[in-house]
């Protein structure tokens, strides 16, 4: 009896305890399996190897080591709220949910919990007002300001006028395909173009009705929402249909090797909107190659270094450590909490001097982030496939979002959302 | 002619040519149901592993290669050769009829007299595996697949109809994918085929008397086990085939497991047991949901298609429920 007492204590101590709080947690919901594997991997390789140069080179992040957590999630809701729920206790200071799906799950979670979610150009657009949504942060850009930063190249290559254009939006048929529709309404209205809608369910193998009715009804521009088996099949067909490549542009989830290389020469010109830089040309990728790959630390095979998603998983983990750095830097420890992470995302500032320390000089747009902006500077620019050479070339400059139509939408939901759900919004002055 | 008229006639023979690629699916179901009454889950991950052992062969990639180099720190992907598509093609075959031996061998014969469900359950394990096993074999990146394959939009038809619209009319010729035309072609002397084989041949003899009657097939010295090879060899060869062109349209990837979502509708409408009725059903299907969307989507908001081809096979299960070709199932009590 006194042993079962004294054991029961025991085990009531270690699991009341607070967490080992010898590293920093930064859990990794990634999808390596699945019908997304493909995107999956090269992002979360991207995430992870970035962490383990600033451990193996720099010791952590100011002197604290990093210590990755990764949950398989399959690109499942239910499995990533699992993730969710399986490793918030080992000290998990920032969540990167990776699936618009498992973000609106995990919004009232984690703003419950107090951890922060990064959701980096998905997720719930309006979550970029900072007032209602204090926990969630979808800086550098949104669903929305894609869509709107698409028109604007657009209007740039038609002399800024859109009217009397046809553009129709290709789309996953899902909630993350429907984001941008609202905007592309509003901006429709704006510009004077007529947008055509074009559903294709999941997973989108079969597309042969929607590209019949682009090739009858012959759009000036297709724009395209999609993910997964969407977006090769979707740019093969515009190939057989013959469709001007250069014509045909996708969200950045639309854009990456995966997507056109499966439909070779033809997919030549077609383009994407990127938040960010392409390619390897850049002295981190010297660092990488020295301290994590030729070391044999990688997290993958090291064959994915450089290309969009393994890039974006890598800025992804910039961002978040530059964050932690903010954090430690604001209140002065260095063992942070997720409140604490949670402030230094809040005060987030990323200029390019400090792009260029870190060894990514002009990968990305300087980044700016407030209690009441929590969706960044919203700037993208446009990239475009050179099938022969086989890479992504940047073709512009970043460029701003409609800020005008993109902030009054911002508005409208997240405040519909703070009424639905009984809050507050905070005072950010 | 009008070019509503000539958009209609298009939207049904590209129905026609996407219920050849569903029907391309279906078949492998069939033989597995009609030699054991197994529903083979499996099938599309059949055709997925089938794409990917061709890939893999033809570009000379190291099968297991990022274990290998996981293990022993090697560095090894390719063997630096590429084999000519007809011998990947048969190379391929070879390993979906090692597949089947080892699915007999190690599944099936441990299962003889167990329950259907149970025999279905083992075939759901069977899919996980091969998902795996595939991503571990091959890697789960995006491969291009080209056997040599035409594809894209047919100049010819698109010239030669583009006069039959009246003059002035906003019309651009009829469309049609050089690739589902030689998907029909393929299906077309696959059925053919297995037709000749069934009919004409000891061995597809001894299919049909193991699908028509097992105990009888067993009684006059048929061997259960080689046929369930052989028969899950032949669905393997079709999981190629259907593995090859939807391959060539998306690339060979996990999705590509995911083409048995569209052979279901066309299972139910031609039924589990009749190798025309997947060919009829696929055709149905195609043809009404391609221009149930063309007429109808637009009012509904688009995306009908996987929504019209399950109620429309809802609708024959309740009138037919064995489908168009299927065994009517009949017991006495």
């Amino acid at each position: 009896m006194k042993f079962t007492k004294v054991t029961a204590l025991a085990a009531a101590a270690i699991l009341s305890a607070a967490p080992a709080m010898a590293d920093l947690v930064f859990p990794s919901l990634s999808y390596r399996t699945g019908p997304y594997a493909a995107n999956g991997i090269p992002f979360a390789d991207g995430y992870a190897d970035y962490f383990t140069l600033l451990n193996e080179r720099d010791g952590g992040i100011g002197g604290v080591k990093i210590k990755l957590i990764e949950c398989e999630t399959g690109y499942n809701t239910q499995k990533g709220v699992e993730c969710y729920e399986a490793t918030k206790g080992e000290g998990a200071l920032l969540y990167q949910p990776l699936s618009t799906g498992i973000t609106y799950q995990l919004i009232p979670k984690a703003t419950s919990d107090g951890i922060p979610l990064h959701t980096m150009g998905y997720g719930r657009t309006s979550a970029a007002n900072g007032k209602v949504f204090p926990w969630v942060f979808n800086y550098p850009g949104t669903y929305w300001d894609a869509a709107s930063i698409i028109i604007e190249h657009l209007l740039d290559e038609n002399g800024g006028s859109l009217k009397g254009k046809k553009i129709a939006l290709l789309y996953h048929n899902s909630a993350y395909g429907k984001e941008p529709i609202r905007t592309l309404e509003e901006l429709s209205k704006k510009h004077g173009f007529e947008l055509m809608l074009l559903p294709v369910d999941h997973p989108g193998q079969e597309q042969k009705s929607q590209w019949l009715q682009i090739r009858r009804a012959r759009p000036d521009n297709v724009i395209m929402w999609g993910w997964g088996v969407m977006n090769q099949v979707a740019i093969q067909e515009a190939v057989n249909i013959r469709y001007p490549m250069d014509h045909f542009i996708g969200v950045w989830w639309s854009g990456s090797e995966n997507d056109v290389k499966p439909a070779g020469e033809g997919a030549d010109g077609y383009k994407a909107v990127t938040f960010h830089n392409v390619g390897a040309n850049y002295p981190i990728f010297d660092d990488l190659k020295k301290y994590v790959i030729d070391a044999g630390k990688a997290a993958g095979a090291g064959d994915q270094v450089g290309t969009v998603l393994y890039n974006r998983g890598l800025y992804a983990a910039m961002l978040a450590a530059e964050a932690a750095r903010t954090a430690q830097k604001i209140h002065g420890v260095k063992q942070i909490t997720a409140a604490m992470m949670r402030d230094g995302m809040e005060a987030l500032q990323v200029d390019q001097a400090r792009m260029a320390e870190l060894g990514l000089p002009n990968f990305g747009p300087e980044i700016h982030v407030t209690c009441a902006n929590h969706g960044g500077p919203g700037l993208g620019a446009i990239q475009q496939w050179d099938a022969k050479a086989g890479q992504w070339k940047l073709i512009t400059d970043f460029m701003p979002a409609d800020r005008e139509v993109v902030d009054r939408l911002i508005e409208e939901d997240s405040m519909a959302y703070a009424k639905e759900a009984g809050i507050t919004p905070r005072d950010c002055k | 002619m009008s070019p509503v008229f000539l958009n209609t006639l298009e939207v049904i023979l590209n129905g026609l040519m996407a219920g050849v690629m569903y029907s391309l699916v279906a078949l492998g179901f069939v033989l597995i149901y009609k030699a054991s009454g197994i529903f083979n889950y499996a099938q599309g991950v059949m055709a997925l592993f089938a794409a990917l052992t061709l890939v893999g062969l033809q570009t000379g990639q190291v099968p297991f290669s990022h274990l290998i180099n996981a293990i022993f720190g090697t560095e090894v992907h390719h063997f630096g050769w590429e084999l000519p598509a007809l011998v990947a093609i048969v190379l391929t075959l070879g390993v979906m009829v090692i597949f089947a031996i080892l699915v007999e061998r190690l599944v099936l014969r441990h299962l003889v007299g167990q329950e259907p469900i149970i025999l279905f359950m083992a075939t759901i394990g069977l899919a996980y595996f091969m998902e795996g096993f595939g991503d571990l074999m091959w890697g789960s990146d995006i491969k291009k697949l080209d056997v040599g394959l035409p594809s894209g939009g047919s100049f010819w038809l698109e010239d030669v109809t583009r006069g039959w619209a009246a003059e002035g009319a906003d019309y651009y010729g009829m469309y049609i994918d050089l690739l589902d035309v030689w998907a029909a072609i393929v299906a077309t002397i696959l059925v053919v085929s297995l037709t000749l084989f069934s009919q004409y041949t000891k061995t597809g003899r001894a299919l049909r008397a193991v699908a028509d009657d097992h105990q009888a097939a067993l009684s006059v010295g048929i061997d259960l086990r080689t046929i369930w090879v052989i028969t899950w060899a032949i669905a393997g060869f079709v999981a190629l085939v259907a593995g090859v062109m939807w391959g060539a349209k998306s690339g060979v990837q996990f999705s590509l497991s995911l083409i048995a979502l569209k052979a279901l509708p066309v299972l139910m409408l031609g039924g589990f047991t009749s190798i025309p009725g997947a060919i009829v059903g696929g055709l149905i299907i195609g043809v009404g949901e391609k221009l149930f969307e063309y007429a109808i989507g637009p009012m509904l908001g688009g995306a009908t298609e996987n929504w019209f081809a399950y109620v429309l096979a809802l609708l024959f299960l309740v009138f037919r429920p064995q489908g168009l070709f299927g065994e009517k199932i009949i017991e006495r009590v």
